[in-house]
């Protein structure tokens, strides 16, 4: 999957919970829940929403590490190869 | 001139008794001891016995001697020490005072005055503390009566003396001590009731002891944005509708505060009439701030709570404005 | 014959527009069956009915708005008939031009409604239907402002019909809700810091062992700490009326759920003490996405016995909550923080949540209340028992 097109169903699972994000707002080097107001429901249906559409897994463990949209990306692009 | 209401009812009938030889005072402890509020200090040393007459603990027998004298031709004062204690007195009131020009075919009349003092307030407990004044304004053939200012305390006397019936003036306890001017006009009917505040969100009408705690809420919801408007009713039979509608129909609301008890109340009269005349000026139901349907207590604050005060004056007008 | 009334689904509804029947006259229905959708100014909620009959007739339309009481349909009781039923007489309706202002509550009254003799004289006059000017005065009372109000308009076509702003209307209710509550509730208020390492912990163990869908969030651990907790201190759940505390039996639990377009609403978990953790979790992520959705049921809205809130999502350290009227008592958890912290006589880092209580001193003392909290705190520290 293209960079750019893994970004558009971030986005699009993002939409989902948060209706009113436009991506052009979005910083992707940015804290996302300081972007977007998202509550630990919305967090946990955000990578439901994730895992569903891409059929990864991601463990508890490693919530930390996805702070910014790129870390989510990056983190997405690595378990998808 | 700066007075009391005590000094304006003495003021009164010192004029009285300067002017016209047939007007006399006659009660308990009017003459030696000056009466029981001091309305009739000096006056035994200045017209004499004759005419400052210390009557025994009998009220049936000298408001009865009252109205002998003045079918006789006389001009009696009759001061009874309050309305609790009238009670004795009713008979003669009831049924031959108020009675007589009727039931003579108009051949007599009963030209009495008689001032008692009335309501609560000052802890003497439920035999001294009524408010009784509705009673009496049940009864045809008499006038009554309720003085709250300096100027109806100085005016009414005169034309009720001149009047050639029955008259009865019930001079609120609390109000002696009230200090007010007294202009150089004073004169005043005794016909009509008397608009004392302005105002054009809401009807209070009272008379008597209650007017003082009346125009203190006013104040105080005019500090709210709500103005009230305050009606003295000063004769209390026959009731001036006419005042009571035209304010009415400017207001829309009316609040009726009596220190009488709710049931049967002189309060129930003016919204029986409020409703049987001005129905269709209506905007909210008609309420009323009366005492509470108990013997006036003893206890200061149980007697307070007991009473028509400002605070529920108040509250009732917010109820009834919706503000 | 079952009268089917419209249910207060909450402290600051007094009228809902039906939206939609979901019965017809003839079907059975069955305790708990969401029969209508009913639009209250803060969603449109599944109202259930609560009891076994036979639809008989519906006696409102769609598009209509009623207030609460208005009885909207008939049901024929078991053994019942049409023949033997009386059909019922409609309710006096009132066609609205657009959203009524709050009454208080009383604006129609044995099927009449309040209008003053005034009122009602002047609107003749100005040659205003009375019947579609809304009331504003006392308990609801058309009054002689309502007439010259509503006559205004009417030489005004522009206002005649203004656009219900559903943001606004929340708005208002909550601002009924909410100034009620703090014009009648005596709040007082206590926090008690609470460490989370045990609970922390024991979620990320139970956590790592599951599919990502089937994951607890802490919010569910404190839903159940605080129902437990509950047991041991009723007063702090139920409801205050009549000059009364009413303790509820079980824990139905408010969640404060905010809105992404503003505004909350505070529907209820049923029954939290005697459910699992995992059925927490599935109740919660339901309602959440009911909530955001607009679709909720009358129970939820109308019986939580108590309001937990957490906004340590935000990042806030505690929260002093506005108690929801009628209810006595409200939790709130503030951020789970690593805060330095003292243990047996060494200093450490501990994941803390400040937990607070606001509760109305007419149902209970702050003794109970710190007793409560220290309860709560006690159970968060054995998450295995939750």
């Amino acid at each position: 999957m293209e960079k750019n097109e893994l970004r558009a169903v971030v986005i699009a699972t993002l939409k989902t919970i948060a209706p009113e994000v436009e991506d052009g707002d979005l910083r992707a080097d940015r804290p996302l829940r300081n972007q977007v107001d998202l509550d630990s429901m919305d967090w946990l249906n955000f990578l439901i929403g994730l895992h569903e559409k891409l059929k990864v897994d991601i463990p508890e463990a490693d919530y930390a590490r996805l702070v910014t949209l790129g870390d989510v990306l990056d983190y997405l692009e690595k378990k998808l190869k | 001139m700066k007075m009391s209401y005590r000094e304006a009812v003495r003021q009164a009938m010192h004029e009285a008794l300067v002017a016209d030889p047939r007007v006399f005072l006659m009660g308990e402890d009017v003459g030696k001891y000056g009466g029981a509020y001091a309305c009739s200090k000096g006056f035994l040393e200045e017209f004499g016995p004759e005419r400052i007459r210390d009557a025994p603990l009998s009220e049936l027998g000298f408001v009865g001697a009252g109205i002998g004298a003045a079918l006789g031709g006389l001009r009696p004062i009759v001061e009874v020490m309050t309305v609790n204690f009238s009670l004795l007195a009713l008979d003669q009131i009831v049924n031959t005072a108020a009675a007589l020009r009727h039931m003579s075919g108009g051949q007599f009349s009963v030209p009495l005055v008689l001032r008692m003092a009335t309501g609560a307030g000052r802890q003497l407990a439920a035999q001294h503390s009524h408010s009784l004044e509705n009673w009496y304004a049940h009864i045809p053939g008499i006038k009554v009566l309720a003085p709250a200012t300096i100027i109806d305390a100085r005016g009414m006397l005169g034309p009720a003396l001149a009047d050639p019936d029955p008259v009865v003036i019930f001079e609120h306890a609390q109000l002696y001590n009230m200090e007010g001017d007294l202009p150089d006009d004073w004169r005043c009917d005794i016909a009509t009731a008397a608009v004392r505040r302005e105002g054009t969100d809401v009807s209070l009408i009272t008379y008597g002891g209650s007017l003082p705690k009346v125009l203190a809420a006013a104040e105080q919801l005019a500090a709210e944005g709500i103005a009230a408007e305050v009606i003295d009713l000063r004769v209390l039979r026959p009731l001036d509708s006419e005042t009571i509608a035209a304010s009415l129909r400017r207001t829309h609301k009316a609040v009726v505060v009596d220190e009488g008890w709710k049931s049967g109340s002189l309060a129930a009269e003016v919204m029986a009439r409020i409703v049987e005349q001005c129905f269709f000026e209506l905007d909210a139901p008609v309420a009323r701030v009366c005492s509470e349907e108990v013997p006036i207590p003893y206890a200061k604050h149980m007697e307070e709570a007991a009473l028509p005060q400002v605070p529920k004056i108040v509250a009732s007008v917010k109820q009834v404005t919706g503000k | 014959m079952i009268e089917f009334k419209l249910p207060s689904l909450g402290a600051d509804m007094d009228e809902g527009k039906l939206l939609e029947w979901k019965v017809s006259p003839g079907d059975t229905v069955k305790k708990g069956q969401a029969v209508a959708i009913v639009d209250t100014s803060k969603a449109a909620v599944d109202v259930e009915v609560w009891c076994e009959g036979t639809v008989f007739e519906l006696l409102i339309e769609p598009g209509e708005t009623i207030p609460v009481g208005t009885v909207m349909a008939t049901l024929l009781e078991a053994g019942e008939s049409p023949e033997t039923a009386k059909r019922a007489p409609r309710a006096v309706l009132l066609p609205h031009p657009g959203p009524l202002p709050r009454a208080g509550g009383g604006g129609v009254v044995s099927g009449r409604r309040r209008i003053s003799p005034a009122a009602r004289k002047h609107a003749e006059e100005l040659g205003v239907d009375i019947e579609t000017i809304p009331g504003t005065g006392p308990d609801g009372a058309v009054t002689l402002a309502d007439v010259e109000q509503a006559a205004a308009e009417k030489v005004s076509p522009a206002r005649t019909a203004p656009v219900p702003d559903k943001a606004a209307e929340m708005r208002k209710a909550i601002a009924a809700a909410m100034s009620r509550s703090k014009r009648e509730i005596p709040h007082y208020y206590l926090s008690e810091p609470v460490p989370m390492r045990r609970a922390t912990e024991w979620l990320a163990q139970a956590n790592a062992g599951r599919p990502i869908t089937s994951r607890l969030l802490i919010a569910v651990l404190q839903l159940k700490a605080v129902a437990l907790a509950l047991k041991k201190f009723p007063e702090m759940n139920g409801f205050f009326r009549d000059g009364a505390h009413q303790p509820a039996a079980a824990a139905h639990i408010g969640v404060a759920i905010s809105l992404r377009q503003g505004g909350l609403i505070a529907p209820a978990i049923h029954d939290v003490g005697e459910k699992s953790l995992e059925q927490l979790m599935r109740d919660l992520t339901d309602l959440v996405r009911r909530v955001r959705a607009g679709s909720l049921r009358s129970s939820e809205m109308s019986d939580p016995t108590i309001t937990v809130t957490n906004l340590g999502e935000q990042g806030v350290a505690a929260v002093y909550g506005v108690i929801y009227p009628p209810q006595v008592a409200l939790v709130g958890f503030g951020r789970v923080d690593e805060q330095p912290w003292v243990e047996n006589g060494a200093l450490g880092v501990m994941p803390v949540v400040t937990a607070s209580l606001a509760a109305d001193h007419r149902a209970s003392d702050g003794h109970r209340g710190a007793l409560f909290l220290a309860a709560l705190r006690d159970q968060l520290q054995e998450p295995e028992n939750l």
